[in-house]
Parts: structure tokens; C-alpha cells; sequence
């Protein structure tokens, strides 16, 4: 496998990111580290999440800029297909946005604009990997949340109920809203959250990548404040551990790295059957 | 049930794909002519009666798999096909069809039934290029009210039809409404395993709970009704939306009175829709009435009778408290502080007047128009003019402090922070001077007049010039950390809020632009020339501006998405919106001054000066300031 092979596929736990550049200056400058995960469980025969981590630092003139990629994607299907389709959306992802805002970014050619707004790329690179699912798999789908990191903002996009959560010191909070059917039936107050928990149709969703038509897709701005995190995760981790415990899972663990590994051992360990994944941007000063 | 033959289908009679050739005959007595529908469950053929022979009978046989590997969930399964069948055997309505027999043979139950010709719903909405006229929708409805009451108040059992939708309702050949496929569908319910995407639609929310009443089969109906006047398929939108796609604003040709009705039976809250079936017809059948002529009655005031549109909130006109007549156009915008309002005019004069009483205070000639507007710090205010100076005026006297001078005219409104004010000029160059003094810090050159307004947050100033670009430079050095570039000159004053910056350009756009960074996170097109500043609600979190397309927009702060688009009846100007809780307020070339609610976009008032307002207004305690270029500052009520 090449080396671009092994960074743009499908990975397994990743090594820890290498740790931050020259801390010593007093530029208040804040760095991303990262920690991800993907486990496929103790009862699923394969694991249909995907996962992609970027993250990179460019220094000119004194002030570090941190910039950074995360995806999760969820594939769904019986067979096999919901592993392709899930590889194949964040796999795509990647390559747009490097292509379309990491490239120009280090060609300097960002200010304009004739560049393409952030939110746009993201859902450009969202729609067209749709398309390509939609035309491959028949029948197979996916879920995927990403989060492009710069500087300290957090531009999210997202479909499907995987979630991306902001979590400081004492408090973790949801970003993302789930495109699932129990969502909807909660916000309208016909079910509680207790009850969407054993629901039969609570992995039915109305949103997802790999269906004709047109796909809408959420973006979210969210700034992130030093010491705090951004969480990403598949439903395997977040149906199987309430957020508090999450919370509590962050805040003890001695790195990113260990956070995640915690988090899919306690996923596991409270009875959960689908595959885990988790990315966890620590922003650090 | 008859299990009347043990005849087994022999090979020959099925077909690869499991259904029954043409020619096979069932029960010694049906023979199948055709495949009509494969379902997910269930197989519908075209079949003839053959116990008439002198005639041609036909029938639709209805085939529903039964094969499970659980022998006791395939007996389970064939008792509740059994209690359908009766059900469905004890009811008799004109738009249903009737049942003739049923039975079992080789693992496959059999209905046979009436057999319909025509169309299902789904069929005829896909078909139709557009949505389907009103007067037919509510006469379908009309009539599958009908069928839904004899169901609901069917005895022994109220039957709930449970899975309404247009593929469940045909239309005959004689035009006329039957329902099919009803509660067969139940009884092969399986539950579904694993994720799927996609949802049914026109169920009613607690259905989802297991609860399914007749009210429910009222939302179901509504949701149809939905689909066959806006040609939108619920299974493709997100579940129970409707009410965020009110029928008219896809489809305007049907009427407000169809569309709360429609609205009426698909509320989320059971209890709020109509109660029975015959409630809902009602309803529709008033629809189908002509309005009645009105018959005057002695001494009565003649009413009209037309449908009465919705008065709005707040009446017509605002009345100005004060006005205060300069000797020249008004294009600056007022600022007031301590219950003093300053503002310049193309009369050369910096005015202080009380903004309770618009009681002229004192007044500072410049020696040319002022377009800028002033600001206030401490004992001062700063404003810039034509005469290519900024001037630093006590305010309690009206007298000169400092002045700057430049070399080029000083249109931009000065900002002021951390006892530093900082201003463009039509000499290319940006100034940060010291409030107290006027000394100059340094100066920044771009390449081209800068005429908006600086934004200044702790480390960096952000401004537009009119070489197109938006610069973000250090306070402290002024040295350049980027410049964004736009197509045209921005004349706009850029706003800092939450990370982003926001600012229009004559090149038509709306940016939203990260402010550390300095990259675009989303923009905006409009259909002509940005000329105003942004201003943001907070608690709303959306941005308002105008745009020359005549528009007032109001923007998603985050993601750019377009709330709400109010028309003017002029081109916008440099007049920029100001914001209180409820309300926006900005100029218009057309000599208005609007007030819109900030939430809808509706228009509460407008106050006409007479001649185009660039002035931005400016709020303060209940009452709102702007300057016109008929040469008048008005102070109005909120």
C-alpha cells in the first residue's frame, strides 16, 4: 500500500498526532491534537464506519495556523456495500477538500473571491460524493460528518445521524442535528429520548448519502475556545454511552488517544453490538 | 378457513419469479389471465371466475406469501389473514371493493376480489406535469371522507384504515374513488432490522408510538392532499415537514381557506385536527360552495364580501416626533451618546442637537460637505469631511480639539477603540491616530479610496477600499495579515462578529469571511450592487443589508442560508439596517425610511422623507433617527 493509500483509506487506530510546534512562543496561537478510533464491535462481522484524519500547521511570519480534517462516515446496508460506501464518501471528501481548499490555501490563492467559500466546498465535495455512491451501490448508503479546523473555527457539514459534539471542562454539547426518523418524533414531542433508545425504527433515516434526488446537507460555524474539544462519532458510540459519561471519559483521560480508546471500551462494555468510531480534536495551547 | 384443496402448485405453474403463469387455475376455479402489481408483499393478478361460463367474470385474485420457516408464526399468520378477511368480508361501501372469497393453496393465501380498472393516485400525480387542480383534489377527498367515516363508525369495530396513501386510492373508470389494500398490509408486518433510509410519509406521528386511530387516517388523507397539490412526495422530504411547506407557498393557485384546512388535519398534536372524518368533509364541501350573494338588511352596514386578508399588525404611518431642517442633503448617519445626537451635512456642518427635542445645541463648520458620520469618546466627537480633514470637536462646546488633515477627502466614518480612532480617506490611506491628540500611529496605503468604516477587534482592523479588496491589518503595526479580494470596490463596513466578517461588495456578493484566516466561509449573490453595511441580531443570529436589487435581506449569520427577502420599492443604498429586538430599520432610494419585523421580514411601516435616504439610521431609547437628503433629520417612535 502506498503511503497515500494508507493516509487517504480506511485506517484502523491511528498513532497519536506528533506533538505541537515550538510552544515556547507567546503567540496565543492554539494547536489541534488529535485521537481517533474505529472498532467494529463485538457482534458485527465487519466494521462499515470510516474514518479520515488530516491535520497540518503552517507557520509564516510568526503566526501559526492550524488546519485540520476530520470525517466520520457510517455505512448502511445488509451486506457488504455499507463498508464500500462509506469508504468511498470519505475518501472523496478527502480528496475535494484537499484539492479545493488545502491546495489553494498553500498556493496562497484563498483571499479571493473567486475561491470557493468553505461551507460551499464542503457541501460540493458532499453532493458529489452522494453521486458517486448513488451510481456504485445500489442499495447502499452512508452517513458522514465532517469537520474542516482552522485556526480555532470548526466548519461542520454533515448527514445522517452521526454526531459531532463541542466539550469543554464541565459541559459536552450535541452540534449536529440526527436526520433520523426518532429525532423528528422527539422534536415534535410524540417520543422521549428514553423511549427513542429501544425504538424498532431508530436507525430508520430520512437523510443519507446514496439516494437520487437532491441531498440537503447542514453546515455548522462553531468556534472553539482553548481547552475545549470537538468530538466526532458514529451512533455505535453515542447509543451505547449517555453523554455524561462521554464527558467524564474526556476529561480523565490522559490524551486524546486514550479518550477514544476509553470511549469505544465503554461503548462495548455497555452492551453495544454496532461498530464504534470516534475522532476527538483537542485544542490545545 | 377453507383449505379447500390440497392441490399443490405444480412447477409448471409458477414462473421464475415465482408468480403464477397466465392459464393457472386456482381452486379449480379461477383462472389467472395476467400479472397485474408486484408489491413488496403481496401479488396482484387479473384473474377470471370461471364458475360463470356463459359470461366473462373477472376478479382480481390477490396473493400474499406465507412462508416463514416458523410453522407456528405461518399459523399465527394465517389466522390473522383469516380475521381480515372477514372484517373485509362484513363491509360494503361503494368505494370499496367487495370480497368474494379466500383461501390457501401451497403456502400462498389468496383474496379474491372485485377487480378495479383504473388508476391509483400515485400513477396519475406522476403522470400530471404539475400539481392537480384544486376542485379535483377536494372532490376525491370528499369522497374517501366518506369511506373513512363508514369505516370509522363501522360496528361491531371502528376499522382504521391505517396505511392511506395514493397508491391506496384508485380511481375507477367511471371516475368515481375506491380504496384498496387496506389491513391485508398488517398482517405481514415484519419488523425491520438494521438502518434503513427513507420514511413512509403520510403516517401520522403516533403511529410511529403504535398508536393508530381513525384521527390518524385524517393526517394521512391531509398528507395525500399535500402531495397532489404540490407534486412534493412526503417520502422524500424529512418526516412531518408539511407544516414548513405550506401548500401555497409551493402552489399559490389554491386557496387560503383549502390550505388551513389541509393544515388543520395534519397537526402534529392529534387533538388539533379535525375529530371525525365528517368534521374534515364538512370542511371541504364548504370549499366546493360558491361564496352566497349578500342580501342587505335594513339599516345593516353594507359589508363586503371578498375573503379579508389579514390586517396587519401595526398600522400604517409613523409620525415624527422632531425634525430638524439643515441647509443641505443629510447623507451622514446620525450617532447619538448621552441624549445627544451629532450628525454632519453636506451644509459643511457637524450638528449637535438634543435627541428627545431635536433642540439645536451648537454646530461646527467644516469647509466642505460632510458625508461621514460622527463618533463619540470621552469628551469627544470625530468626524471626517469633503475638506479632506477629520476633526476631533469637544462635545460640550462644540469647539475644535484636534483635526487631522489628509490628502484626500475623508467620507469614511471614523471608528473608535482603545482610545485610538481609525478612518479611511480618498488618499488611499488608512489612519490609526491617537484619540486624545490626533498624533498619527502610522497609516496604511491600499490602492484606492477607502470610504467604508473600519471594524476593529483587539489585535486587527478590517476595512474595504474601493480597489476591491477587504483588508485585515495589525493595530499595532499596521502591518497587512491579509487582504480578501472582491470583484468591485467595497463600500461596505465590514462587521466582526463571532470569528467571521461580513460585508458586502459592489460586485454583487454578501461575504462571510473567517477573520483570522481571511478565506470565504460562504457568500451570497444578490442581483445588483451592494452598497450598504451589514448589522447582526444576535439572539436571532441573523445579518441584514439591502442590496440595489431593491432587496432587504436577513441572513443565517452561519451558513448564509436566506431567511427572508423583503422587496422595497427602490434600490437599496448605503443606508445600512439597524436592529432592535423586534425590529430593522433602513433607507431606501425610494425616500422611505422602513421598519420590518426583524423576525419575518414583514413590513410594519415606512416613513416617506420625499427624497433618497443613504443615511443609516440610528436607535436610541424608543425612538429611531435618520437623515434624508431632503435636507431633514427625523427622530420618529419605534
Amino acid at each position: 500500500m502506498s503511503w497515500i493509500e494508507k493516509i487517504l483509506g480506511r485506517t484502523q487506530p491511528l498513532p497519536p498526532a506528533p506533538l505541537p510546534l515550538d510552544d515556547s512562543k507567546e503567540s496565543k496561537s492554539l494547536f489541534p491534537v488529535v485521537g481517533a478510533v474505529t472498532d467494529k464491535g463485538p457482534v458485527a462481522d465487519h466494521n462499515e464506519d470510516a474514518l479520515f484524519t488530516l491535520s497540518a500547521a503552517l507557520s509564516q511570519e510568526n503566526d501559526l495556523l492550524p488546519l485540520g480534517l476530520y470525517i466520520v462516515a457510517d455505512g448502511i446496508s445488509g451486506k457488504e456495500q455499507g463498508a464500500a460506501a462509506s469508504s468511498l464518501a470519505v475518501r472523496l471528501v478527502a480528496d475535494w477538500v484537499l484539492s479545493k481548499i488545502f491546495h489553494p490555501f498553500l498556493l496562497d490563492l484563498g483571499h479571493s473571491a473567486n475561491q470557493q467559500p468553505i461551507h460551499q466546498v464542503l457541501r460540493e465535495a458532499i453532493i458529489a460524493a452522494n453521486g458517486r455512491i448513488h451510481d456504485a451501490y445500489a442499495n447502499a448508503g452512508t452517513t458522514l460528518t465532517c469537520a474542516f479546523v482552522l485556526g480555532t473555527n470548526a466548519f461542520i457539514a454533515h448527514v445522517g445521524d452521526s454526531r459531532a459534539y463541542l466539550v469543554n471542562k464541565s459541559t459536552i454539547r450535541q452540534l449536529t442535528t440526527d436526520h433520523s426518523l426518532v429525532n423528528r418524533l422527539i422534536e415534535l414531542g410524540q417520543l422521549t429520548p428514553e423511549e427513542a433508545k429501544t425504538h424498532p425504527q431508530r436507525s430508520v433515516l430520512y437523510r443519507a448519502l446514496g439516494r437520487a434526488g437532491n441531498l440537503e446537507i447542514d453546515t455548522y460555524l462553531q468556534s472553539l475556545p482553548a481547552h475545549s474539544s470537538l468530538l466526532l462519532c458514529s451512533d455505535g458510540l453515542w447509543q451505547a454511552v449517555p453523554q455524561e459519561a462521554i464527558l467524564a471519559a474526556i476529561n480523565a483521560a490522559s490524551s486524546p488517544q486514550a479518550a477514544c480508546r476509553q470511549l469505544a471500551a465503554q461503548a462495548k462494555e455497555n452492551g453495544g453490538e454496532d461498530n464504534i468510531t470516534v475522532i476527538l480534536v483537542q485544542v490545545k495551547s | 378457513m377453507t383449505e379447500q384443496q390440497t392441490h399443490r402448485l405444480a412447477d409448471e405453474d409458477t414462473s421464475t419469479e415465482g408468480t403464477l403463469r397466465p392459464g393457472t387455475i386456482l381452486q379449480q376455479r379461477y383462472q389467472i389471465l395476467e400479472t397485474r402489481n408486484i408489491g413488496g408483499m403481496a401479488v396482484l393478478y387479473k384473474a377470471r371466475d370461471m364458475r360463470f361460463e356463459k359470461t366473462t367474470r373477472m376478479c382480481a385474485a390477490k396473493e400474499m406469501y406465507n412462508n416463514a420457516p416458523d410453522p407456528r408464526l405461518r399459523d399465527l399468520t394465517a389466522q390473522a389473514f383469516d380475521r381480515e378477511a372477514n372484517v373485509l368480508a362484513s363491509l360494503s361501501h361503494p368505494a370499496v371493493p367487495a370480497i368474494y372469497d379466500y383461501f390457501s393453496e401451497s403456502n400462498r393465501l389468496y383474496l379474491v376480489m372485485e377487480f378495479i380498472e383504473g388508476k391509483d393516485l400515485d400513477e396519475i400525480i406522476e403522470e400530471s406535469p404539475g400539481p392537480l387542480s384544486q376542485e379535483v383534489v377536494v372532490d376525491w377527498a370528499i369522497q374517501v371522507c366518506d369511506v373513512l367515516s363508514y369505516l370509522h363508525n363501522h360496528k361491531p369495530q371502528p376499522y382504521v384504515f391505517r396505511d392511506l396513501k395514493p397508491s391506496n386510492i384508485m380511481l375507477n373508470e367511471q371516475g368515481r374513488i375506491v380504496v384498496i389494500d387496506f389491513g391485508i398490509a398488517k398482517v405481514f408486518q415484519r419488523g425491520q432490522r438494521g438502518t434503513m433510509i427513507g420514511t413512509a410519509g403520510y403516517p401520522p406521528p403516533e403511529q410511529y408510538r403504535g398508536d393508530a386511530e381513525p384521527r390518524g387516517d385524517i393526517y394521512a388523507l391531509g398528507a395525500t392532499m399535500h402531495h397532489l397539490l404540490t407534486k412534493r412526495d412526503p417520502r422524500l422530504e424529512p418526516p412531518f415537514s408539511f407544516h414548513e411547506h405550506p401548500i401555497r407557498s409551493i402552489n399559490s393557485a389554491v386557496s387560503e381557506a383549502l390550505d388551513r384546512t389541509i393544515m388543520k388535519a395534519l397537526e402534529y398534536d392529534i387533538d388539533k385536527r379535525f375529530a371525525t372524518a365528517e368534521d374534515f368533509k364538512s370542511a371541504l364541501e364548504a370549499q366546493r360552495t360558491p361564496e352566497p350573494p349578500h342580501i342587505p338588511t335594513a339599516g345593516a352596514p353594507t359589508i363586503a364580501f371578498a375573503t379579508s386578508t389579514l390586517a396587519p399588525a401595526h398600522s400604517g404611518s409613523a409620525l415624527p416626533v422632531w425634525e430638524f431642517a439643515c441647509e443641505d442633503e443629510v447623507g451622514s448617519s446620525p450617532f447619538v451618546a448621552d441624549g445627544v445626537l451629532y450628525v454632519g451635512s453636506y451644509d459643511h456642518n457637524l450638528y449637535a442637537l438634543d435627541a428627545k427635542s431635536g433642540q439645536f445645541m451648537w454646530k461646527f463648520p467644516t469647509e466642505d460637505a460632510i458625508s461621514s458620520s460622527p463618533r463619540v469618546w470621552q469628551g469627544l466627537v470625530f468626524i471626517g469631511s469633503d475638506d479632506n480633514l477629520v476633526y476631533a470637536i469637544y462635545r460640550d462646546s462644540g469647539s475644535i480639539a484636534w483635526s487631522k488633515p489628509t490628502r484626500g477627502r475623508v467620507i469614511s466614518s471614523p471608528t473608535v477603540a482603545m482610545a485610538h480612532v481609525f478612518f479611511g480617506s480618498d488618499d488611499h490611506f488608512l489612519y490609526n491616530l491617537d484619540a486624545r491628540n490626533g498624533r498619527q500611529v502610522w497609516a496604511f496605503e491600499a490602492e484606492d479610496h477607502i470610504r467604508s468604516s473600519p471594524a476593529v477587534s483587539e489585535d486587527l482592523v478590517y476595512f474595504g477600499a474601493d480597489d476591491g479588496n477587504v483588508y485585515s491589518v495589525e493595530v499595532q503595526s499596521g502591518k497587512l495579515k491579509w487582504k480578501f479580494a472582491t470583484n468591485r470596490p467595497v463600500l461596505s463596513s465590514p462587521l466582526l462578529y463571532e470569528g467571521l466578517l461580513f460585508f458586502g461588495s459592489l460586485d454583487w456578493t454578501f461575504y462571510a469571511v473567517d477573520a483570522t484566516a481571511g478565506w470565504a466561509v460562504w457568500n451570497r449573490r444578490t442581483r445588483h450592487r451592494i452598497a450598504s453595511s451589514p448589522a447582526i441580531s444576535q439572539p436571532r443570529g441573523l445579518v441584514y443589508f439591502t442590496s440595489v436589487d431593491q432587496g432587504i435581506y436577513a441572513l443565517d449569520f452561519s451558513t448564509g442560508r436566506q431567511v427572508w427577502r423583503t422587496e422595497m420599492d427602490g434600490p437599496g443604498t448605503s443606508s445600512s439596517p439597524a436592529v432592535s429586538t423586534d425590529a430593522v430599520y433602513v433607507g431606501c432610494a425610494d425616500g422611505h425610511l422602513y421598519s420590518l419585523d426583524a423576525k419575518t421580514g414583514e413590513i410594519r411601516w415606512k416613513f416617506h422623507t420625499g427624497e433618497s435616504v443613504v443615511s443609516s439610521p440610528v436607535l436610541w431609547e424608543n425612538m429611531v433617527f435618520v437623515g434624508s437628503r431632503n435636507h431633514r433629520i427625523y427622530a420618529l417612535l419605534q
